[in-house]
């Protein structure tokens, strides 16, 4: 592969309004895409705090720090926060900086769309956040917002109900662009099996998010109705049904776990190879495991649904179709595990949370395994276990191959190395901090603790106190982050166009930092 | 206590013990693949280093590996579904049960009706029982902190039951670990399930959806007792009841209604107005105070019967008898700050339904 990029793209910088201005109307793939980013870390953070609040009242039984209708808010709160906030925003982010950098394009096919897209997200910050501060507070339903327990809510359900329209709209715009992009404006000669892998997920993700957000619009939509309009979609005493909310919104639910983690798998995909000095062990399966992930993904949503008293043979239909996606999962991380093996390996900041990741992902895989067991599921969910489970698979899973993710391309963004000792350390203390809060939760709920509760029976004590000592831990270890951004900003080592022995890719064939405008002759790929 | 504090609770049930056999059974195979996988992933950690001068073998797409890999795990699968699929199909068999009861989720406590069987007409209301003091930390916490209810379901050991269950707000899950059961109870409709104890023992579990506020406080304890003990507690409870049972007639004077009307408000209604009357504003508006209970009686009747629809408010006509009703009308009217000297009757509430 090879890029030409004409001398006098190199030291131009940008043209156009200055200051906040040039925020505000940026078009250009990589402001939005950092934008992203800064925002999916706020959120993170804002995200974090709330976490840290219920894990504070949790630290000792009894009612300490908050009141348990706060505490409900805190919970759903947090959980809408981080799913639509900080994971799936960042992950844009990924999209918008590297697709076009991956795939020889010059910028995202929809520019304009693409400003707006993301300009919809803080307006629906504002809300949810905002929620907490009207009569009645946040929307304190979970962030499943299950009827009739939500059309109970106060004016916190309809903000949260228009934030999720927003940016649902924003997804939907995202994932248009990411679709037509990577199928129309590949540099020739990038034909499809020779996209990179992240492109690839993204893509799949990308029809994922087409599909469902919209249904989310939907279950939200007829909570409103419900709740201004009359009408009794989810109350049994004007003819509706509340379990016909739970199908709606888990049909919209489970692939937007898979939306949450397919990216994940795309970035953790291009760095092992890098680090593993050899090519991907089994480029097509990937792509044929990620395909029937997705389409899999669409077939099991009632398994969140065992206990609603569902007939045997939906009950089994679901269970099978589950565990059968354990199946393309398993190909990926043999996969990878293949790719390390009889590498030239080396562990760079981004290799070691890729490494990390594998390993206490795939702790989540098997433990989201026992769950699609339907009569042990009965036992589990609505536990702590599922906090535990979905927890490895959120933190460990998403989060960490987004922390991968930046190690591995913030030299690209940056023009400097990360600080590798920082990073490091940082790895290490996530990685600790996280088993210690998450880990001993499969206890508990195993044990018998029920989730979404403010105060719990006195034989879960330990194991309580231990979590949120962790979490703890693993809240401030992410302060680190905000240090190695700010060095990586500021200055450090020159990063080289390549910034990795290993790596290979069209977006290593630009200078780092990747100058504002790239690939407007688009190179041949070969 | 015995509990497990790691592992699914002790089992007494057969179904309960079915799952335990097969979490273990699932947690030893994922475990040994786990070991394995992992295991040659961190050899290749340890050894394949570069600084180690590894150098990159170049291989990659095996059709044969690939093969292998996708059709052990298939074949692994069926081997859990197998007994997995046996046990959904005895879950779901609540067929000819000994005996049925109705379960029915409230904001914040569950009702008891045993329908059918040894038993049948008992009705009960079980509520946390733990103090309020044991949980904001002036008092030490019990054994069976939150726990713990006033009024147990009771059940004769070795016998079939069927459980019904139902909710009248919003939905809850009517949760026993050892005994294996966990099922949703959803207002408007009837859902079921059932187990059959085989040790006599005090099991306890909890709500297990989120139903709004007090989703943590409303517990469930079963206690399983033998035959002759259940006899007893069946005839106990049926004379206790036709001793309390009120003359729908009867006309009562203002200070006996609030008396009784101050009991009712302290298990039904201080869970959202509070003991105080003052609610909790915005959600859970003040008694005290308010238009509706110094303003025209019916309108608090009405009220109280039949609920707010789409709010917290639930129709209380169906859970409460009319000199229930009644009693706690008189309280609110004539307690706090509110003095409207009026002493509601109970053929006034039934005129009104
Ligand atoms: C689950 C919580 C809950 C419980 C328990 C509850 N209420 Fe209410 N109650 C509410 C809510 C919420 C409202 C406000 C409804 C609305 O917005 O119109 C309300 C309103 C009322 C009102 C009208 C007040 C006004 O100013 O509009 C009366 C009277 C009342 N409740 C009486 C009772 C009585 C008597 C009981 C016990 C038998 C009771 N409530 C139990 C939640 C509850
Ligand atoms: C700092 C790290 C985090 C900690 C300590 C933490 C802790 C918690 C706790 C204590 C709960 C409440 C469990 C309950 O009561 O049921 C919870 C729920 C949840 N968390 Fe996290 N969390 C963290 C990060 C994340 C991240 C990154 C995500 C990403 C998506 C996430 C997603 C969720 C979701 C979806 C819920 C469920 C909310 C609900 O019950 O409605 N969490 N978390
Ligand atoms: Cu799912
Ligand atoms: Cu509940």
């Amino acid at each position: 592969m090879a890029a030409v990029i004409p001398d006098h793209l190199h030291d131009h910088h940008h043209h156009g309004p200055t200051g906040l201005m040039r925020w505000i109307t940026t078009t250009n793939h990589k402001d939005i895409g950092t934008m992203y980013m800064i925002f999916s870390f706020i959120m993170f953070l804002s995200g974090g705090v709330m976490a840290l609040t219920i894990r504070a009242e949790l630290f000792q039984p009894g009612l300490q720090v908050v009141q348990p209708e706060f505490f409900n808010q805190l919970t759903s709160m947090h959980g809408l926060v981080m799913v639509f906030g900080a994971i799936m925003p960042a992950f844009v982010g990924f999209a918008n900086w590297q697709i076009p950098l991956m795939i020889g394009a010059s910028d995202m096919a929809f520019a304009r769309m693409n400003n707006w897209s993301f300009w919809l997200l803080p307006p629906a910050a504002i809300l949810l956040l905002g929620s907490f501060f009207v009569p009645g507070g946040a929307m304190a339903a979970g962030w499943t917002m299950y009827a009739p327990l939500s059309v109970q809510m106060g004016m916190g359900m309809d903000m949260a109900i228009f934030a999720i329209h927003i940016m649902g709209i924003s997804s939907i715009m995202g994932a248009i662009n990411i679709v037509v992009t990577v199928l129309n404006m590949r540099a020739p000669g990038m034909t499809m099996m020779k996209m990179p892998l992240f492109c690839w997920t993204w893509l799949i993700t990308a029809y994922l998010l087409i599909a469902v957000m919209p249904v989310l619009a939907g279950a939200v939509t007829m909570v409103l109705t419900d709740r201004h309009f009359g009408t009794s979609f989810f109350n049994a005493a004007g003819g509706g049904d509340p379990v016909l909310y739970q199908h709606v919104f888990w049909f919209f639910g489970h692939p937007e776990v898979y939306i949450m983690i397919l990216p994940a798998f795309g970035i953790i995909s291009e760095i092992i190879p890098t680090f593993a000095r050899k090519p991907l062990f089994g480029y097509a399966s990937m792509v044929y495991a990620t395909a029937s992930i997705a389409i899999l993904s669409f077939t099991v949503w009632a398994h969140h649904m065992f206990t609603t008293g569902m007939p045997a043979v939906g009950q089994l239909f679901f269970m099978y179709a589950t565990m059968l996606i354990a199946v393309p999962t398993g190909v990926k991380v043999f996969n990878w595990v293949a790719t390390m093996w009889r590498g030239s390996l080396t562990f760079e900041t981004p290799m070691l949370w890729a490494t990390g990741f594998i390993f206490v992902f795939t702790i989540g895989g098997f433990t989201g395994l026992i769950c699609a067991v339907a009569p042990i599921d009965i036992q589990l969910q609505d536990t702590y276990y599922v906090v535990a489970h979905f927890h490895y698979v959120l933190v460990a899973g998403s989060l960490f191959a987004l922390f991968a993710g930046a190690y591995y391309w913030l030299p690209k963004w940056t023009g400097h190395m990360a600080d590798e000792r920082l990073g490091k350390i940082h790895f290490w203390c996530s990685m600790v901090f996280f088993n210690i809060t998450f880990f001993p939760m499969h206890f508990l709920g195993l044990a018998g603790m029920p989730r979404r509760i403010p105060d719990y029976a006195l034989q879960f004590a330990d194991f309580n106190a231990m979590a949120t000592i962790g979490a703890f831990g693993f809240g401030f270890s992410q302060l680190i982050f905000i240090v190695v951004l700010v060095k990586c900003v500021k200055g450090g080592e020159k990063a080289a166009a390549r910034a990795w022995e290993g790596a290979h890719g069209l977006e290593w064939t630009v200078p780092s930092p990747a100058p504002h405008h790239t690939f407007e002759v688009p190179p041949v790929v070969k | 206590m015995a509990e497990s504090r790691v592992n699914l609770q002790q089992p007494v049930t057969q179904i309960a013990t079915e799952i335990y056999d097969m979490h273990t059974l699932m947690l030893v195979i994922c475990m040994v693949i786990f070991i394995a996988v992992f295991g040659v992933m961190f050899w290749s950690v340890f050894a394949h280093r570069k600084s180690k001068g590894a150098v990159a073998a170049h291989f990659h797409e095996n059709t044969t590996v690939e093969i292998v890999w996708t059709v052990v795990p298939v074949l692994i699968l069926l081997g859990m579904a197998y007994p997995a699929t046996k046990t959904v199909i005895a879950m779901k068999d609540t067929s000819n049960p000994d005996i049925t009861i109705k379960a029915t989720g409230y904001q914040w406590k569950w009702g008891y009706d045993y329908l059918k069987g040894e038993g049948e007409g008992v009705k009960l209301i079980s509520n946390l029982s733990t103090p309020s003091e044991q949980l904001d930390g002036r008092q030490a916490k019990g054994d069976n902190y939150l726990l713990e209810v006033d009024q147990p379901l009771v059940v004769p050991v070795g016998k079939k039951i069927r459980i019904l269950t139902t909710a009248n707000d919003v939905i809850h899950a009517w949760w026993v670990p050892a005994l294996g059961v966990k099922q949703d109870a959803i207002p408007g409709f009837i859902r079921d399930t059932w187990f059959r104890a085989d040790k006599e023992g005090v099991f306890r579990g909890n709500c297990a959806e989120l139903c709004g506020k007090d989703h943590g406080f409303m517990p469930i304890e079963v206690h399983v007792v033998s035959a002759e003990k259940y006899a007893a507690w069946v005839a106990e409870k049926k004379g206790a009841q036709a001793a309390s049972a009120d003359d729908p007639n009867k006309v009562w004077d203002l200070a006996d209604l609030k008396v009784r009307g101050e009991k009712v408000f302290a298990a039904n209604c201080a869970a959202c107005h509070q003991a105080d009357g003052k609610g909790l504003p915005p959600a859970f508006p003040p008694l005290d105070g308010s238009a509706v209970v110094q303003g025209p009686k019916i309108a608090q009747i009405d009220t109280v019967l039949k609920g707010r629809e789409g709010t917290a408010m639930a129709a209380f006509g169906k859970q409460l008898s009319d000199t229930d009703i009644a009693a706690v009308i008189t309280y609110t009217r004539n307690t706090w700050g509110n003095h409207t000297g009026e002493a509601i009757q109970p053929t006034e509430i039934a005129a009104a339904r």
